[in-house]
C-alpha cells in the first residue's frame, strides 16, 4: 500500500506530507513528478500545498494541465482516494474533479492561523476515525481559500453530505463556511485548512492525524478482501 | 543608454554621477595604465560603491571578533556557518534593503527576501526559516501605513510562495525613519557539513554557468544607489529597483541545492548575483581564487533587446546564480537544470590570467586586472566628531510623572512598537515545513532539526533610540538583548549576523556613531563569546540630510540541546512563582515612556554592565537546563509591567506582584533583566541557585487581572480587555 504525493513546480507542503505519512504513520509513500503520467502503482493520491506555478492566473489554474493530471483524473474515476489539500483543493476544483472555485479570501489577506472546524460528515473514506460534529483545530494558511458555489450546487452538496469539514469561524468568506467537500463518490477529497501540520504534539496540534488514519483504515479494509 | 567615450567621460567627469571620486577615477586610470572606457567605469563605479568594497567600514568591521571553534565560515562568502554537531551546521546571514523598500516597498522588501535566501542556499544549505527587522516613522503618518502595508505584503509574497516560514523579527516606529525606513531582511539555512560551498572559480579551463532567471534592466546600479543618500529626486530612481519572482526562485533554490547534493563533483564554486550583479559574481568568484575569467556577454540570457555591456553587466534582475563547473561536467548541469525548465548557459571560462576580460559582439569591451576591481578599492579612514547633542546630553535620567500607574500601562501597551504584531504575521506562512515549534510573538523564534532531539532559536534586535543616546552602549545593549532573546528561548547563543544601518560616513559625526556602534558590538560579541559570522553595511541613510538613528540589527541564532528546554514567555499555571531576575533602577533616557510622555527621547543613556549581563543570563540558562522554569521572557521596552503583561495575555492568566519600588520603575527600560516563572515543587531549588540575582515578587493566577501593588501605587489591569486593545492597534 503505497502513497503518491504529487509534486508541481512550486507546491511546497510536498515535503510536509511525506513526513507526515511516513515519519508518523509509518506508511510507504513516494514523491511523483508532475510530468509523469502513471499512478498505477499507488493506493492514494495526494496533491500538496503551496504556489504551483506561481499562482500565477490563479491558484491551480495552470497546474490542471500538468501532465500528470490525466492520470489523477483516471485515478479518480477508477475510484481511487484522491486528496488536494489547499492548494491541491485549488487544482481539484480547477481539474472539474470537485465543483466550486476557491476566490480571494474576504479582507484579502493571506492568513496563517489554527482554524477551529467541525467534522461534519465522519462517515467518509476521509474521515471515519472522527466523530461525527467532531470539533478539531487544525492550521490554516492560504490566500484564496474563500470557497464559492452557486445555489444548487451548495443544495446538492448539502443533500449528499459532501460538506466535510466547516470553519466554526469562518476566516475566509466561505460560503456555508465549508472547508472540506467531497466528489459525488465519495473519494476525492479537497480542503484548505492543512492536515499535515497537525501530526505532532510538539507543533501545537495531533488533530489531523485522523485523516490519514481514515484513509489507512479505507484502503486496508479495502486491501483484505482481494 | 550612450555609451559615452573614455575621453568624454574624463572631460565631463560623467563617472561622478556613478558615484566615483575624482580620485577613485584616477586611481583607476593608475591600475589600468589608461582611461577606462565606459563599461569599464561601470564596472569600477559599482564595485568599488560602498555597498560592495566596504571602503568607509572596513576599518571598524576589523574589530569583530569572527572567530570560534565552531565556526566554520566567518565573513567573505555568501553567508556564515557555525557548527552544531552530528555533521550539521547552521548558515545565516541578514541584509539590508532599505532605499528599495522607501522607493517601492512591496518589490523592495520581496527582493530584500529573496536575495538573503539565495545567500543560504548558495552555501550548499536548505534554507528554513526567515526573519525580519523593520523600522517605519509613526504610525499615524498615512505613508507610513502605506510602506508598512506594502512592506510586509511583500515579505509575505515572497516567503509564503517559496515556502520558507516567516518566524520572527521585529518591527519598531518612530519618527526618525519616516522618510528612510529600515528593511532587514534574515535567512537561517541548515548545511549538512559535507556539503559546503564557496563562492569561487579556480582552475584555468573550468567553465562559467549563468542559471535562472534571464537579465532586464532592472536594477540597474543598485549596490551604488543603496550608496547614496536620498533626497526629493528619488523617485526617479524607481528604475533601480528589483522585482521579484519567488516562483522562478524556488525552482533555481531547489535546482542548485540537487546539483550541490547529487553531482558535488560538478561544482567548483557556486554564488549568488545580488548587488552589483555579473559583476560582483563572476569577478568575486575568480579574484577570491585567485584567477581571472573570459565572459561572452552574448551568451548572457537576456530579456530585452539591446542591452549594452554595462546593462547586463549593472543589472539586479533576481533570481541568477553563477555557477562555476567542472569542465568535463557540463552536460550533468545543463540537463539538471532544464528539468526545473531553467536556463543554465556557459557564459565564460576561468583562465589562469587574473585578468577581467568581456566580449561582446565579437569585441573585447572590457579588460582589467580583476583584482582591481575586487581588491584595490580605496579604504577611508573617516574623520570623526562626536555629535553635539551627545556632548550636551543631561546626565540626569528623566523621571516620568503621573497620577494613573493603570492608565500609563494600558497607554503603553497600545504604542506600536509595543503593540501586538500577531495581525502582521498572521499574513506570513509561519509553519510551511512543519519545523516551527515557536511562531512569531515570543521571545525568539524555535525551529526543531528533524531527526534528533536539537532545535535552533532566533531572533533579531537592536534598538536606535538607545544608540541615538549612546552609540557605544547602545551597541553592547543590541547584541545582549537578542542574545536575552536566545537564552529566554532555551537556547545557547552561537553568533551573529548584522546590518549596520546608519547615516552618511562622511559626515565626521555619522560615522562617530558607527565607529562607536561596532565598538560596543564588539565588546558584547566577546562577553558573550558569540561571533560575528555575516552581515551587510548600509550607510547613507539620510533623507534631505537627516539620518536616521543609529541602529545595527543584530540577527542572533542559538542552539538548543533538547526540544524538553524549549521555553516561551507565556504564563503557564496559576500558582507559579514569579521571579524577577535582574535589579531594577530608575532608567528612563531613551524609553517608551520618555518617548510616549515628552513626545521625543534626550539625556545621557543610562548605565550598562556586561558583567551583570552575563551573570543574570547564565542563571537563566541554568535554570532553564535544570528545569525549574515553566516560562521566561526578558524585559525590554516598558520595562518591567509591559513584561508582566504580555506574559499573562498568552494563555489569558492573570499575576499577583508586590514589588517594593516607586510605581513609575514598573517602566524602566534597565537591561539584563527577566521575569521567570517556577512552579511550587522548584521554588527552594530556583532560589538556592539564583542567590542575590533575582527575587520573588507575586504569582500566577487563574483570574484574568494583573495586580501590581507598588511602594507608591497599585495597578489592576484587566487582562483580556488590555490584551485585546493591545492587538488593536495593528490590525
Amino acid at each position: 500500500m503505497k502513497f503518491a504525493v504529487i509534486q508541481f513546480p512550486g507546491s511546497n507542503c510536498d515535503q510536509d506530507l511525506v513526513a507526515a505519512l511516513r515519519d508518523v504513520c509509518q506508511q510507504d509513500v513516494q514523491l511523483i513528478s508532475y510530468q509523469s503520467t502513471d499512478l498505477s502503482a499507488f493506493a492514494a493520491v495526494l496533491l500538496p500545498g503551496g504556489f504551483s506555478y506561481g499562482d500565477y492566473l490563479r491558484g491551480g489554474a495552470i497546474a490542471r494541465f500538468a501532465p500528470i493530471m490525466g492520470a489523477v483524473q483516471q485515478f479518480a474515476a477508477a475510484g481511487g482516494l484522491v486528496i488536494g489539500i489547499c492548494n491541491g483543493f485549488q487544482i481539484l476544483t480547477e481539474a472539474g474533479l470537485l465543483p466550486g472555485v476557491l476566490q480571494r479570501n474576504k479582507g484579502a489577506d493571506f492568513i496563517c492561523q489554527s482554524a477551529a472546524l467541525t467534522v461534519a460528515n465522519a462517515k467518509t473514506s476521509f474521515t471515519s476515525a472522527y466523530a461525527d460534529q467532531q470539533s478539531i483545530q487544525l492550521p490554516i494558511a492560504h490566500g484564496e481559500g474563500n470557497y464559492y458555489c452557486d445555489d444548487a450546487t451548495l443544495a446538492q452538496l448539502k443533500a449528499e453530505q459532501r460538506i466535510v469539514f466547516t470553519y466554526q469561524d469562518n476566516p475566509n468568506g466561505s460560503r456555508a463556511n465549508i472547508a472540506g467537500i467531497t466528489n459525488q463518490a465519495g473519494n476525492v477529497l479537497g480542503m484548505m485548512p492543512h492536515p499535515e501540520r497537525a501530526v505532532e504534539a510538539l507543533l501545537g496540534s495531533e488533530d489531523g492525524r485522523g485523516l490519514f488514519q481514515s484513509m489507512i483504515q479505507t484502503l486496508t479494509d479495502k486491501v483484505v478482501p482481494v | 543608454m550612450i555609451e559615452q567615450t573614455a575621453a568624454t567621460i574624463k572631460a565631463q567627469e560623467l563617472y561622478a554621477n556613478w558615484g566615483l571620486t575624482t580620485a577613485e577615477y584616477q586611481r583607476i586610470q593608475e591600475l589600468l595604465g589608461r582611461l577606462p572606457n565606459f563599461t569599464e567605469t561601470g564596472l569600477f563605479a559599482a564595485m568599488w560603491s560602498e555597498h560592495c568594497a566596504y571602503k568607509n567600514s572596513k576599518p571598524l568591521l576589523k574589530q569583530f571578533p569572527t572567530s570560534g571553534q565552531r565556526i566554520l565560515q566567518g565573513p567573505g562568502e555568501g553567508a556564515g556557518i557555525i557548527d552544531i554537531g552530528d555533521g550539521q551546521a547552521v548558515v545565516f546571514k541578514a541584509e539590508s534593503h532599505n532605499h528599495p523598500t522607501a522607493v517601492e516597498p512591496y518589490q523592495g522588501a520581496a527582493t530584500g527576501v529573496g536575495g538573503i535566501i539565495r545567500d543560504i542556499f548558495s552555501m550548499g544549505a536548505q534554507p528554513v526559516a526567515l526573519l525580519d527587522s523593520l523600522r517605519f516613522g509613526e504610525l499615524d503618518d498615512p505613508h507610513t501605513r502605506f510602506l508598512l502595508k506594502e512592506t510586509i505584503a511583500g515579505i509575505g509574497g515572497y516567503g509564503n510562495c517559496i515556502g520558507i516560514p516567516t518566524v520572527g523579527g521585529e518591527l519598531a516606529f518612530d519618527d526618525a525613519y519616516a522618510a528612510n525606513p529600515v528593511m532587514n531582511a534574515m535567512c537561517v539555512g541548515v548545511l549538512d557539513t559535507a556539503m559546503q560551498q564557496k563562492g569561487q572559480a579556480t582552475g584555468a579551463g573550468n567553465l562559467i554557468y549563468y542559471v535562472g532567471a534571464k537579465t532586464g534592466r532592472d536594477g540597474i546600479q543598485g549596490a551604488i544607489f543603496a550608496s547614496a543618500e536620498f533626497n526629493d529626486q528619488v523617485e526617479a530612481d524607481r528604475s533601480a529597483v528589483q522585482v521579484g519572482d519567488p516562483f522562478m526562485e524556488k525552482q533555481l533554490m531547489d535546482a542548485c541545492l540537487e546539483l550541490i547534493r547529487e553531482h558535488p563533483e560538478a561544482v567548483v564554486g557556486i554564488q549568488d548575483m545580488g548587488a552589483a550583479g555579473l559583476v560582483s559574481s563572476s569577478a568575486e568568484m575568480g579574484a577570491k581564487a585567485g584567477y581571472g575569467m573570459v565572459l561572452d556577454l552574448d551568451a548572457v540570457p537576456q530579456r530585452e533587446a539591446g542591452m549594452i555591456p554595462y546593462e547586463l553587466m549593472l543589472s539586479e534582475s533576481q533570481e541568477r546564480m553563477l555557477i562555476c563547473v567542472a569542465k568535463e561536467q557540463a552536460a550533468v548541469v545543463e540537463q539538471l537544470f532544464a528539468g526545473y525548465d531553467l536556463a543554465a548557459v556557459k557564459i565564460g571560462t576561468v583562465t589562469a590570467t587574473k585578468q577581467y576580460q568581456l566580449f561582446a559582439h565579437g569585441q573585447l569591451v572590457a579588460d582589467v586586472p580583476i583584482t582591481a576591481l575586487v581588491d584595490d578599492a580605496p579604504v577611508y579612514h573617516r574623520p570623526q566628531a562626536v555629535p553635539q547633542r551627545l556632548l550636551a546630553a543631561d546626565p540626569q535620567q528623566y523621571r516620568p510623572e503621573f497620577t494613573d500607574a493603570g492608565r500609563v500601562l494600558q497607554r503603553l501597551l497600545q504604542q506600536p512598537t509595543i503593540a501586538s504584531k500577531q495581525a502582521l504575521y498572521r499574513t506570513y506562512d509561519t509553519q510551511v515545513k512543519t519545523n516551527t515549534v515557536v511562531a512569531p510573538g515570543s521571545d525568539a523564534a524555535v525551529i526543531r532539526l528533524r531527526g534528533g532531539r536539537k532545535a535552533l532559536a532566533m531572533t533579531t534586535d537592536g534598538n536606535g533610540r538607545y544608540l541615538y543616546l549612546n552609540p557605544e552602549i547602545g551597541g553592547q545593549i543590541a547584541v545582549c538583548e537578542a542574545a536575552r532573546n536566545i537564552v529566554a528561548s532555551g537556547g545557547t547563543p552561537l553568533g551573529i549576523t548584522d546590518c549596520l544601518n546608519f547615516g552618511s560616513p562622511e559626515e565626521p559625526e555619522s560615522f562617530y556613531e558607527l565607529a562607536q556602534a561596532t565598538k560596543g558590538m564588539s565588546a558584547a560579541c566577546r562577553a558573550l563569546a558569540t561571533p560575528v559570522i555575516s552581515g551587510n553595511v548600509s550607510l547613507y541613510n539620510e533623507s534631505n540630510g537627516q539620518a536616521i538613528y543609529p541602529t545595527p540589527m543584530v540577527g542572533m541564532v542559538g542552539l538548543i540541546n533538547d526540544l524538553d528546554l524549549i521555553t516561551t514567555q507565556d504564563f503557564k499555571h496559576s500558582g507559579d512563582t514569579i521571579f524577577l531576575v535582574g535589579a531594577t533602577h530608575a532608567d528612563f533616557n531613551g524609553s517608551e515612556i520618555q518617548k510616549m510622555l515628552t513626545g521625543t527621547i534626550s539625556g545621557a543613556l543610562f548605565d550598562f554592565d556586561l558583567t551583570t549581563e552575563l551573570a543574570n543570563q547564565q542563571l537563566v540558562q541554568q535554570a532553564i537546563q535544570a528545569g525549574l522554569v515553566n516560562s521566561a521572557h526578558d524585559l525590554a521596552e516598558g520595562g518591567l509591567a509591559v513584561g508582566l503583561a504580555e506574559s499573562c495575555f498568552g494563555h489569558e492568566l492573570g499575576a499577583q506582584i508586590t514589588i517594593d519600588l516607586p510605581a513609575s520603575w514598573l517602566f524602566a527600560e534597565t537591561q539584563s533583566r527577566f521575569i521567570v516563572t517556577v512552579p511550587a515543587a522548584k521554588v527552594a531549588e530556583f532560589t538556592k541557585l539564583a542567590g542575590a540575582l533575582a527575587q520573588s515578587i507575586g504569582k500566577v493566577i487563574a483570574a484574568p487581572e494583573l495586580i501590581i501593588a507598588t511602594a507608591t501605587a497599585q495597578i489592576n489591569l484587566d487582562v483580556s480587555a488590555s490584551k485585546q486593545q493591545w492587538e488593536a492597534v495593528l490590525a
